[in-house]
């Protein structure tokens, strides 16, 4: 299926294609502050299978999301940057 | 600063340990700090880190003023791995009756020249959005304090260590003689010793009625301004009191990381580690019980630990006639932390001839061999 | 919202291994669900997604696993599971509820996750995992154009830069760190089992221009924020910069043990002991695929197909059980190859972050404490990824042992810990 969807990002609208992963959705937008370490650095997925939970995102105003673990869904409101 | 005294032997290197490494090295004494394993190895490093007045008896109340007010007198010289919060708690009513509870409370904290504020129902809103609808309102404490135990530990030995104190660690003390300890690599010799071995100094000194009373505590990933103060059920007060059976109450409390960490639990298990689930559901419902906003956030860890708990739930803290040279700081249950510098101060005052600041008559480790024996 | 199960057979894990226990142990009669946190059964060598199809024996294998009557549940983690009267009792979480499962016998097919050794910039965006950047191009990462470097070690640097090439990016280097002669010796082995001959064959022509070299490894890794270039040490000791977009590198791979430990399972050089019948030390738990050692899908299914019949009573088929010495001889061989070097324990320095849930840097940690130590003065290992990430590196780095497991397996909302 290569259907077209759009997702929210940081309040912007992204065009993907459903059975895409959250994370590899945001990193093909340019995405690479998925989220921010205690020390103040962003960082992106690193394991890609949901071990790391490097990848967390804020989805649809839930916090802790593994990017990687996640399908993109029509309308999906993805946050991040978090400051954790 | 050269010592003026002899030497000091502290037995654990704890929280307790640690500070009364601290107090003794700045009155001169040639320290030492014996632990078998490493600095905060036991119940410190398992602990809510609170440091919290508690009314439970007009003694507890004296001496948990008295250690707030010692931590806030410390606080210039701590440094960021103790991780202070000067967050306050507050104890939360559930109803009408709990708030007259409350301000008679107020009036108790009061007369220990403790500050405590009543807050409505709509004040406690404000105050802590993410508690249960309908609450009757709180008891602000803000003279209460959050530390990280483990790092406030390093922190008070660093500390003695500038005053020449010394830490060995993965020295096991077999036994205390008169004004001295058995080591496996041999016997050392001091004027004073303290027992500060927590849920291990009964085994050190066999009348001491110190048992394991074991807790339960889970920690979130990061919820920043999820709460903001360190909070606490009316109820908390009953199971701390209580010997026998489980209980759990609400306890929760925020880390600078955002972190949430819930507690609490409390039941005899002898030394039985092992994770209890049924207990910790029954703490993570009592938590969401109160603050139902909890039931969303993901746990990333959960843990136990012992309390060195005393039947009076009173600590000892003070000299042991029968060895010379021994002095108890022990038997603190939940209030370790809280007490510590307090505790510390204690002991070194008595050694000096000074007289300390509250009343220590109730913690003298003499009581338990006027007492009957524990349950 | 708490929904209540019951089965003969739990399956942890829906790779190769855990699809062939719960076909084959629905096939000798017995209720079987197979539980894995991932969108769709396949595990990580046979992900799948709308961008990828997955590969034809995998196909086959899941028409057999859906013929056979196994329920999947995806996108559902193990946060617990303890033994409650004769059998077991397991705590799964979904998305939005929770999960009660009883089963009579587990098997274990938790597979494993890539070895993570810290280096200067590892933390850096667009620092990936080997099969990690895999499993992102599968679920639809884009590469096309991309500069891309592949440092490591073990058998997964090849087909991976297969697959990223293939996919349109530019795979300027595959550095293998092991030295020449050893692979060489293993790959000149490779004429006894002419299937894995045939594969090493067809990779090697999909890049016949892609350098790939022995003896080298990734240093360092430079960008600001995001990955700009890495530094390459060649294997007569030289360094150079390479500029790329994207870095995969990790370490051959570790098991993924925990639930066998919480069952109390015994572990042998850091895998789950196994006996003939995949049986562990504990019992009525099975494990079967890479927690017992690491040897790829083929000892994966044929582990699988032993452990589900096992765990439905059955003894295995003999045939099972031949193919199965027979592979993980193979799969021994391929260890001692691909071993890592000592140099790759020091790429770190002292600023270098070794916690990255927790920003621990390298220079924090006292080599003279132990695990627990660590944990407590710096919080190292104290993350959501409960040292799964750092615990490696760890012990690789300074020879920490694990610490004890304790549920929650992973995070798991408070919700799904309250009482049932």
């Amino acid at each position: 299926m290569t259907e077209r969807i759009e997702i929210v990002v940081d309040g912007s609208t992204v065009v993907t294609t459903r059975g895409t992963s959250v994370a590899s959705a945001l990193l093909d937008a340019g995405v690479t502050a998925f989220r921010v370490s205690l020390g103040g650095s962003v960082r992106a997925p690193l394991c890609g299978m949901g071990v790391c939970y490097e990848c967390r995102v804020t989805i649809d105003d839930v916090p802790h999301q593994r990017a990687c673990m996640r399908t993109v869904e029509p309308g999906m409101r993805i946050d991040t940057g978090a400051g954790e | 600063m050269t010592a003026t005294h002899g030497d000091a032997l502290v037995v654990g290197a704890g929280i307790v340990g640690a500070a009364c490494a601290l107090a003794l090295a700045r009155d001169g004494w040639r320290v030492t700090v014996l632990d078998r394993a490493y600095a905060s190895a036991g119940t410190t490093s398992v602990g809510m880190g609170h440091i919290v007045v508690m009314d439970d008896s007009p003694a507890q109340l004296a001496l948990t003023a008295y250690g707030v007010e010692r931590w806030r007198e410390l606080a210039p010289e701590l440094d960021a791995r103790s991780e202070r919060d000067p967050c306050g708690t507050l104890w939360i009513a559930e109803d009408d009756a709990q708030i007259a509870a409350l301000r008679s409370k107020r009036e108790t904290y009061g007369s220990a020249r403790v500050q405590a504020e009543l807050l409505d129902a709509a004040e406690l809103v404000d105050a802590e959005p993410n508690l249960r609808p309908g609450l009757a309102g709180a008891l602000l404490v803000p003279g209460d304090e959050v530390i990280y135990p483990p790092g406030a530990t390093l922190r008070l030995l660093a500390l003695a260590r500038e005053q020449g104190a010394v830490l060995r660690e993965g020295a096991a003390v077999t036994a205390i003689e008169a004004n001295g300890v058995r080591t496996d690599s041999g016997t050392l010799r001091a004027d004073v010793v303290v027992n500060a071995a927590s849920v291990g100094a009964a085994a050190l000194t066999p009348e001491l009625p110190i048992i394991p009373r074991k807790g339960h505590l889970a920690i979130t990933d990061r919820y920043p301004g999820f709460c903001r103060h360190q909070l606490v059920e009316l109820g908390y007060l009953t199971s701390a009191h209580s010997m026998s059976g489980q209980s759990v109450a609400f306890n929760v409390q925020p880390r600078p990381t955002g972190q949430v960490l819930i507690g609490s639990s409390r039941e005899l298990a002898g030394w039985n580690a092992e994770l209890n689930r049924d207990v910790l559901r029954r703490m993570l419902a009592r938590a969401t019980d109160l603050m139902p906003g909890l039931g969303a956030l993901s746990v990333i860890r959960a843990w136990t630990g012992f309390r060195p708990a005393t039947p009076d739930k009173l600590p000892l803290i003070g000299r042991w006639e029968p060895t010379p040279g021994l002095w108890i700081a022990a038997g603190h249950e939940g209030l370790g932390i809280t007490t510590s510098l307090a505790t510390a101060q204690i002991i070194a005052d008595r050694i000096a001839g000074r007289t300390p600041a509250v009343d220590d008559a109730p913690f003298t480790p003499m009581r338990a061999l006027a007492a009957a024996p524990v349950q | 919202m708490t929904a209540t199960h019951a089965c003969d057979v739990l399956v942890v894990g829906a790779g190769p291994a855990g699809i062939a226990a719960a076909a084959n142990a629905a096939e000798c009669g017995a209720r079987v669900v197979v539980v894995d946190e991932a969108a769709a059964p396949g595990g990580q060598i046979w992900r799948s997604s709308s961008h990828t199809p997955p590969p034809r024996a995998a196909r086959r294998w899941l028409r057999r696993l859906r013929d056979s009557g196994a329920a999947v549940e995806s996108r559902a983690g193990v946060v617990d599971v303890e033994r409650r009267g004769d059998g077991f009792h397991a705590l799964i979480e979904r998305e939005h509820e929770r999960v009660l499962m009883n089963a009579r016998a587990i098997v274990l097919a938790t597979g494993a996750r890539e070895r993570f050794l810290p280096f200067p910039g590892w933390t850096l965006p667009n620092v990936f995992g080997i099969g990690g950047a895999q499993a992102l191009l599968k679920s639809g990462m884009t590469v096309r154009g991309k500069r891309v470097v592949i440092a490591g070690s073990g058998p997964l640097l090849l087909p991976v830069a297969a697959s990223l090439s293939h996919a349109g990016a530019r795979v300027v280097l595959v550095a293998e760190q092991a030295p020449a002669g050893r692979v060489m010796r293993f790959a000149a082995a490779l004429w006894r089992r002419p299937f894995t001959a045939l594969q090493a064959a067809r990779l090697r022509a999909a890049f016949m221009r892609t350098p790939y070299v022995f003896g080298t490894w990734i240093a360092a890794a430079d960008g600001d924020e995001r990955l700009t270039s890495v530094e390459v040490v060649d294997a007569d000791g030289g360094r150079r910069r390479l500029a790329c977009d994207v870095l995969c590198a990790a370490f051959g791979l570790v098991p993924n043990v925990e639930v066998a430990r919480l069952l109390g399972c015994e572990l042998l050089d850091g895998f789950v002991r196994v006996d003939g019948q995949q049986a562990t030390s504990s019992a009525s738990v099975y494990c079967a695929g890479e927690p017992t050692g690491i040897g790829g899908v083929d000892l994966a299914l044929v582990e699988g197909a032993i452990a589900g019949r096992a765990a439905a009573g059955h003894s295995p088929a003999p045939a099972d059980v031949r193919r199965r010495n027979r592979v993980r001889r193979a799969a021994r061989e391929l260890d001692a190859a691909f071993a890592l070097r000592p140099e790759l324990r020091s790429l770190a320095d002292e600023s270098t972050i070794v916690c990255r849930c927790e920003d621990v840097r390298l220079g924090q940690l006292d080599p003279s404490w132990t695990t627990r130590q660590a944990k407590l003065y710096t919080r190292a290992g104290m993350g959501a990824c409960q040292g799964r990430i750092c615990g490696a590196a760890l012990e690789c780095v300074r020879s920490w042992p694990p610490d004890t497991v304790r549920p929650p397996l992973r995070p798991a909302r408070v919700a799904t810990l309250l009482p049932e």
